[in-house]
């Protein structure tokens, strides 16, 4: 047992979880449920209490033993909203069957890190979340003692019943939780050995799984209330325009409609957060009584936009510097990848450098040099954009999809000058993040409206304005050399890289490290086009591209692809160059090592073409190998194996669903999806002209081994998601014959290029 | 704007809307019916499927006029308790991740077992084709059909 500091007294413990000015709740009202049941005479599987017991922030004990845990992180689909709450069930010591999960709103108090973002959810709550759970059971115990007048020391628990076996005495949670509520925090606590887990480490099925199948209101787009209004947006046709006016007499005309004008999301004087990215800020704004008959008044628009003379003209300078012929300052995808390919490399920053790249290269018996590169990808949740929002003088409730709740709340005060305490954010589940929600524009928009008209809206992205709205994984470019010497030795790696409007550059990620000479250098491009963090940024292309480079490079030495790379991860083990390596190399080497063993990697049994992979991101270590045919050119993916370290697995089967659904998603965005454009115009805007993968492209198979080593948890909702490209990469490549060095890979399959059909 | 009389989940609905109005959003605007889901109002996505007389039907597609006498069941009426054997194929598999897409997916799937009670993966594969699903659960939504075909047998 570990003993830990709370560092909390029962001021910031004990806090109001429910929502300020008593309105909206939208879930899965377990009261609600009960009632519905008790109506139709059926039972229900867990009694409600007749009273609560709030114990600390986290959880509240009914006099009837079942326990509600507050999940504190916003769920995208990562399901924290289960193994958050195992984590406090596991040392409160209750039966999971005696719980109920709720979402708890944003609480700065009682909670750090409300962010789903960095796959690092459970492992920064690791610590604190079993810390609840103990407090609340030291409490218990402190208060059963004191009523039985025995030590502590004596009592003993488990699945909510605190039992003294001295004087043959039990009581549950729900009887001794009043007097439980009245015992002081304690300053220290123990946390339990891993080997007395009984709920973590175990599958626990999703707490939102019956209301998901049942279709029960879950999702911000599913608010409903009597007094609410309907708002859309109306945004620029391409990146680099701007509004200049409008003409909405016959749209303000039509049936539903209450009102329609401009906003100013963010004005110029306003200071940004981080996570304020926004291509177009003064927006058209159409209100009224339905979804479909705002849809229609949008239709009926008459808008003007022109070029920003400031945008358009920094992209005309752009070109020029590089030679292009110049546009209109609006951009083009030819241009960005001529772009790349040519004033990039020239604005390079060296970022690391061991030994001494440029002599190695200049007597290098043979150079290797390969570029790859990607384009601007969309997030497209299949939930668009949307949030509701009831906004006053006084104050702001708000309810929604958004990764970022603590950030768009700041926003939003600084935005309507109003105080942090006068704003209220709850999380609705939301149908995907992907990064999409980090941004929460569509959260201060709603604000801003609902403000504008005096009244309740909730503000409904369409499909097509979520897909060309913007902040989109970047597009980049990347180029490796290696040297071999006269015995097929790797003397020097150089790695090279940048993109529109990040580099993708991790210059402490292996091979450095493993080779003497090494050298990294990074650059960025701008554009008009708004960019942000997308599944596993940056890691999400680079993985794919680097995977890809050290397989050709381990064919041209005459060697085995794992083996090639468990050599190199053994000197960086033994013998490390430099400093700063940013991996473990055994624990690295460790999931090569599974991998291979797993899906009988050197017994070459398989009949199909397969691809190996590995990389380390977002604090995780996955290694996969790929199995495909092509069958009329078509790739059909057979298997994917999967090895993963990411420590300690909460919730084994749910962990598997994320390494499986991270390594479709990979296949999925390598192979198939690109956003492409023309004079600052996306060409595609819907899932006819943008292509996401689906069922019949999926693998048939997908194995999926998490390596045990008692190490805290570390993230798994994006490390899947980058190597499974490289494997795909290599799998083409002893498919094809061909190396493909520009996802999406499907036009390049085969001897003639072709087009992606969706 | 126009007056309709729809069955929906077996109970009668009276409303006054424009006849275009697509069923998924007289569902759920109107009738607040959000079971069934937005994503992409062109059939492309699968996350609005409903059934029509029994058969899987895109609802941002169907005019609240071509409605008139047919049935129309959502994800909402497919089972009283949440117990339809696809339902529960669904839970044993814990097939959500995000669970936006998968009232559709479910709503497709029922159909497709109706049709076809011991489907092959080919024939799920083609008939399930038209759902998205953006997190990436289709081995488990194969999986889950295949145990439901099982048990309606």
């Amino acid at each position: 047992m570990s003993k830990v500091k709370t560092g909390m007294g029962r001021r910031s413990f004990i806090k109001n979880v429910s929502l300020a000015g008593g309105g909206l709740i939208i879930g899965f009202n377990w009261l609600a449920c009960k009632r519905a049941a008790e109506e139709s005479g059926k039972e229900m599987a867990l009694e409600m209490p007749d009273e609560w017991f709030e114990i600390n922030g986290y959880l509240k004990i009914g006099d009837n033993g079942v326990v509600t845990i507050y999940s504190p992180n916003p769920e995208i689909g990562q399901n924290v909203k289960t193994s958050m709450p195992m984590l406090v069930a596991e040392e409160l010591d209750v039966d999971w069957k005696n719980v109920i999960v709720e979402q708890a709103p944003l609480n700065t108090d009682i909670f750090t890190r409300q962010l789903a973002g960095g796959s690092q959810s459970i492992r920064q709550g690791w610590e604190p979340l079993r810390m609840a759970g103990a407090t609340a059971r030291q409490m218990l115990l402190t208060a059963a003692a004191s009523q039985w007048e025995v030590p502590v020391s004596e009592l003993f628990v488990e699945n909510g019943i605190i039992t003294h076996t001295g004087s043959d005495r039990s009581i549950g949670f729900g009887e001794i939780a009043r007097a439980a509520a009245q015992v002081e925090v304690p300053e220290e606590v123990e946390l339990k050995d891993n080997s007395d887990f009984k709920i973590i480490g175990t599958s626990r099925k999703n707490v939102d799984a019956k209301g998901i199948i049942t279709g029960k209101p879950l999702f911000g787009i599913d608010i409903n209330r009597d007094d609410m209004l309907i708002a859309m947006i109306v945004q620029p046709p391409a990146f680099g325009m701007e509004l200049k006016s409008m003409d909405a007499a016959k749209a303000k005309e039509m049936s539903g409609i209450t009102d329609i004008f401009t906003i100013d999301t963010y004005p110029e004087d306003m200071e940004r957060e981080w996570s304020d990215v926004a291509a177009f800020s003064k927006l058209v704004v159409v209100v009224g009584e339905s979804t479909w008959q705002v849809m229609q008044a949008k239709k009926a628009l008459n808008v003007d936009w022109d070029l920003n003379p400031e945008l358009t003209k920094q992209i005309q300078i752009l070109e020029k510097s590089a030679g292009l012929a110049e546009g209109g300052g609006l951009e083009n995808s030819d241009t960005h990848y001529s772009l790349m390919a040519q004033l990039g490399p020239n604005k390079s920053e060296t970022v690391r450098k061991d030994g001494e790249p440029a002599a190695a290269f200049r007597n290098a018996a043979r150079v290797i040099e390969r570029s790859y590169t990607c384009p601007f990808l969309a997030h497209n949740c299949m939930e668009p954009m949307n949030f509701f929002a009831n906004v006053t003088n006084d104050k702001a409730e708000l309810l929604g999809p958004i990764q970022t709740p603590e950030y768009a709340e700041k926003s939003v005060s600084k935005r309507l000058g109003l105080d942090l305490e006068k704003i209220d954010i709850q999380m609705t589940r939301m149908g995907g993040g992907f990064g999409r929600r980090l941004y929460g524009n569509f959260l201060v928009e709603a604000a801003v409206i609902s403000h504008k008209m005096g009244a309740p809206i909730k503000l409904v992205y369409t499909r097509e304005d979520d897909m060309t709205n913007g902040v989109y994984r970047p597009a980049y470019h990347v180029t490796y050399r290696a040297a071999l010497d006269g015995n097929n030795n790797l003397t020097a790696f150089h790695v090279n890289a940048g993109g529109m409007t990040e580099s993708p550059l991790f210059a402490n990620r292996f091979p450095a490290g493993a080779v003497d000479n090494y050298l990294a250098e990074s650059w960025t491009i701008e554009s008009n086009i708004s960019t942000g963090a997308f599944r596993a940024p940056r890691s999400n292309f680079i993985a794919g591209a680097e995977q890809s480079f050290l397989d050709e490079l381990a064919e041209e030495m005459g060697q085995d692809p794992i083996q090639f790379r468990l050599d190199m991860l053994k000197r960086a083990q033994n013998d490390p160059v430099g400093e700063n390596n940013d991996y473990d190399a055994a624990r690295y080497a460790g999931v090569l090592e599974v991998v291979r063993d797993k899906a009988g990697w050197d017994n070459g049994s398989s009949t199909s073409s397969r691809g190996v992979a590995a990389y380390y991101c977002h604090n995780s270590y996955v290694a996969q190998i790929l199995d495909m045919n092509l069958k009329d050119n078509e790739p059909v993916i057979d298997k994917v194996t999967c090895a993963v370290d990411c420590g300690i697995v909460v919730n084994p089967d749910a962990a598997k669903n994320m390494v499986e659904g991270g390594t479709i998603d990979g296949i999925g965005h390598a192979l198939y999806s690109e956003l492409t454009f023309k004079d600052g115009a996306t060409q595609q805007s819907n899932f006819d002209s943008y292509r996401l993968i689906r069922h019949r492209e999926a693998p048939k198979k997908i194995d999926v081994h998490f390596i045990e080593n008692g190490i805290d948890p570390t993230g798994l909702g994006e490390p899947p998601f980058p190597p499974v490209q490289g494997a795909l990469a290599n799998a083409l490549y002893k498919a094809t014959g061909k190396r493909i060095y520009k996802q999406p890979f499907y036009p390049e399959i085969g001897t003639e290029s072709r087009e992606i059909k969706t | 704007m126009a007056e309709f009389n729809l069955t929906i989940n077996g109970e009668k609905h009276h409303l006054n809307v424009d006849p275009n109005t697509p069923l998924l959003w007289v569902l759920r605007d109107n009738l607040k019916l959000v079971g069934t889901k937005y994503g992409c109002g062109i059939a492309q996505c699968g996350a609005c499927t409903v059934h029509f007389n029994g058969s899987a039907v895109r609802s941002c597609q169907v005019p609240i006029s071509a409605v008139k006498d047919n049935e129309i069941t959502t994800i909402e009426g497919l089972s009283e308790e949440g117990d339809h054997p696809v339902q529960k194929a669904w839970l044993e598999h814990d097939v959500p991740q995000c669970g936006y897409c998968q009232a559709g997916q479910i709503m497709a799937a029922t159909a497709l077992l109706k049709n076809n009670p011991s489907p092959s993966d080919e024939e799920i594969e083609d008939v399930m084709n038209g759902n998205i699903c953006r997190c990436g659960t289709y081995t488990r939504i194969k999986a889950a059909i295949k145990t439901a075909s099982n048990s309606t047998v």
